[in-house]
Parts: structure tokens; sequence; C-alpha cells
């Protein structure tokens, strides 16, 4: 089966501008390969076509792109999810500058995800005897929040992110600032949420959930920004 | 934490409860209005009597001051999303707000002017 692919190409020191290049590749009838699987195949018809990876299984979050339109992950996106379209249009995560091809600069994303302090912070007041324990109950409640692998997907679907990435933290950084305000162990909700306590930094979220729908790891920033909303209303009222 | 002076409320959650609270009362108005509307017959007896009523008079003024905060608020958020020189964005919010004071303005004196 000849499937045609149209892909995002730039190389800022060589190109004026980008532009999308069109592949064939012939894939066995039956073999539903993956999207990352199509594009080393791809690198072997042209060398300089340039996109990141690394595990291949959807653990390390390296080859965020988008295909047909919507962010994902390369490596578990099967071509049969996108071939309904005809062909299958390659382009870089949408929102952060272009390095190269399909490599994007991640360092706003980056930056923001250090601004909400991704740590535990404790101000010894209940030090732990061996180990800081957390009863089963207090555990879950940072489930669906620490699974998230940092791919920016959902970031750069979420068009509030596109128009104030250095105000508007971002559903990637609101999910991680949210497991630590669950965290039982952490005593530094108050800080944490005066430092978030803005028109921008959580409240340019307005429930789109773009990032909800595009997330590979089935998480849901949205319920997260809405919880750290809610924790916002109450210390204020 | 960012800091604004451009919006109306005192501070993001202010502008996020304000949004809300404007916007309750935007939708019940527009069910008052059509609820007038839907059950009696449009004259200009009935509808001069409808906005001589007391309770309408000062539900339509909360209303109009509602649309103020509303698009105060929600006007500033999509400028500060899509325009991006700050000249030209201070000077849309400055005659988009004119403009949503000059509709309380003459909402009141239609209103009460009856």
């Amino acid at each position: 089966m000849n499937v045609e692919f149209s892909v995002y190409r730039y190389n800022p020191s060589v190109d004026a501008k980008p532009y999308m290049k069109v592949y064939q590749l012939d894939v066995p009838e039956g073999s539903d390969m993956m999207v990352l699987d199509a594009l080393t195949l791809l690198k072997e018809q042209d060398s300089g076509l340039a996109f990141r990876r690394s595990c291949r299984e959807g653990v390390c979050g390296s080859d965020g792109i988008n295909m047909n339109g919507k962010n994902g992950l390369a490596c578990i996106t099967p071509l049969s999810d996108l071939l309904s379209a005809g062909k299958i249009v390659i382009r870089p995560l949408p929102g952060l500058p272009v390095v190269r091809d399909l490599v994007v600069d991640m360092s706003q994303f980056y930056d923001n995800y250090a601004r909400i302090k991704p740590f535990l912070i404790s101000d010894g007041e209940l030090p732990p005897a061996r180990e800081h324990l957390q009863s089963p109950e207090e555990r879950e409640k940072i489930d669906g929040m620490y699974e998230c692998i940092l791919c920016a997907c959902c970031s750069t679907s979420c068009p509030s992110f596109w128009w104030n990435p250095e105000k508007f933290v971002g559903p990637a950084g609101l999910l991680a600032a949210y497991r630590w305000l669950a965290d039982s162990r952490d005593t530094a909700t108050d800080e944490r949420l005066s430092e978030l306590d803005d028109a921008f930094s959580v409240f340019r979220c307005h429930g789109i959930m773009n990032c909800v729908s595009v997330c590979p790891k089935g998480l849901n920033p949205t319920k997260a920004i809405g919880h750290i909303k809610s924790m916002l209303v109450k210390r204020a009222v | 934490m960012v800091n604004n002076v451009s919006t109306f409320g005192r501070s993001g959650v202010h502008d996020y409860l304000l949004v809300r609270a404007s916007a309750i009362i935007l939708a019940l108005y527009t069910f008052y209005v059509l609820g007038f509307i839907a059950f009696n017959e449009i004259t200009y007896l009935s509808w001069s009597g409808f906005y001589s009523y007391l309770p309408t008079q000062i539900f339509s003024l909360l209303a109009l001051l509602a649309l103020l905060v509303h698009a105060w608020i929600g006007l500033w958020q999509v400028l500060t999303d899509y325009v991006k020189p700050t000249g030209l964005r201070l000077g849309l919010q400055y005659l988009l707000n004119i403009v949503a004071f000059v509709y309380v303005a003459a909402g009141i004196l239609i209103i009460w002017g009856l």
C-alpha cells in the first residue's frame, strides 16, 4: 500500500522559509506501523530529515509532533489512525520556535515547568522518622498527575499558551503545579498559590480542553486547573 | 506572578468571579425578557408597561452594569491574547470600554426616561 506523507521541512541555515515536502512510502499490507517507524523509513529515503525520538514506546515524550492537525506521540500513533484523511500531514508541535524540521525549541515550555517549582518543599515541621509516609488515600490524590511525561503535546495545542507563553503557565506546567499542591507531604501550598494568583498564570485557561483531547497518557490537565482555580478562589474569599 | 492593571478586577480571582457573577445576571435577564415576549402579546402598551414596571427597570439597570463589567474583562482578555502592540491594545481597550459605557448610559436614560 502506497502512503503519501507531507512533511514540514525547515533548515534555518539553508532555507529562506519553511516548506512541505511530499514523500511516498510503500507500507506492507496488514502492517499497522507507528508514525515513528514511518518517519524512520522516510529518513532512509532522505537522511536530512530531522526529528526527535528516544524510547519509541510512549514513555520518554521525545517525539511529540503534529499529525494531520492533532498533536500526539509519533511512536504510539498507528498509521491506520491517520489514513482516513488520505495522506498524512506531519508538522512540528505548534507555538514553539522550530530548530529544524520537526525539532522544536522547548526552552519556554521548560521555563514554565521550572516556574511552578516541580519539587517537594517541606518546612521540616513534620520530619519523617525514616521516610516520608503517605496513607493510600493521600497517595491517591496525585494519581492522574504524576504520570505526565512532559511531551508538550498539551501546552502546544493550547491557544492561551500560543498567545501568552511567557505569562500563562500552560496545561503541562499547571498539571505539575497541582501535583505538588495536592501532595500531603508538601508544605508550601500558600507560597505556590501566591505565585499563581494573577490574571494570566492560571486564569488564562478558559477550559476548551484541547489539552485533554491530545494527551497521549490520557491525563486531564483541565480538571487539575479547575482544582487550582477553586483553591485560589477559596483562599481569596 | 504576573501583574496587570488594565483589567477591571483587582486580581485574577476577582476577574474570574466578576465574569461569572455578571454572566449569571445576564443569563437570568435574557430568560426574563424572553419569558415576557413568549407569554405576552407584544404591543406598544404592553412593552412600555413592562419597562415601566419597577422590578423590570431595576433588573435592566443591573443587567446593563453586569454587561459593562462582563465586556470590560472579556474584551481585556481577548485583546491581551490577540493584539500585541501595547499602544494599539490600550487604544482599542479605551475605545471599546467607552462604547460599553455609552450602552449603559443610553440604557439608563431610555429605561428611566419612559
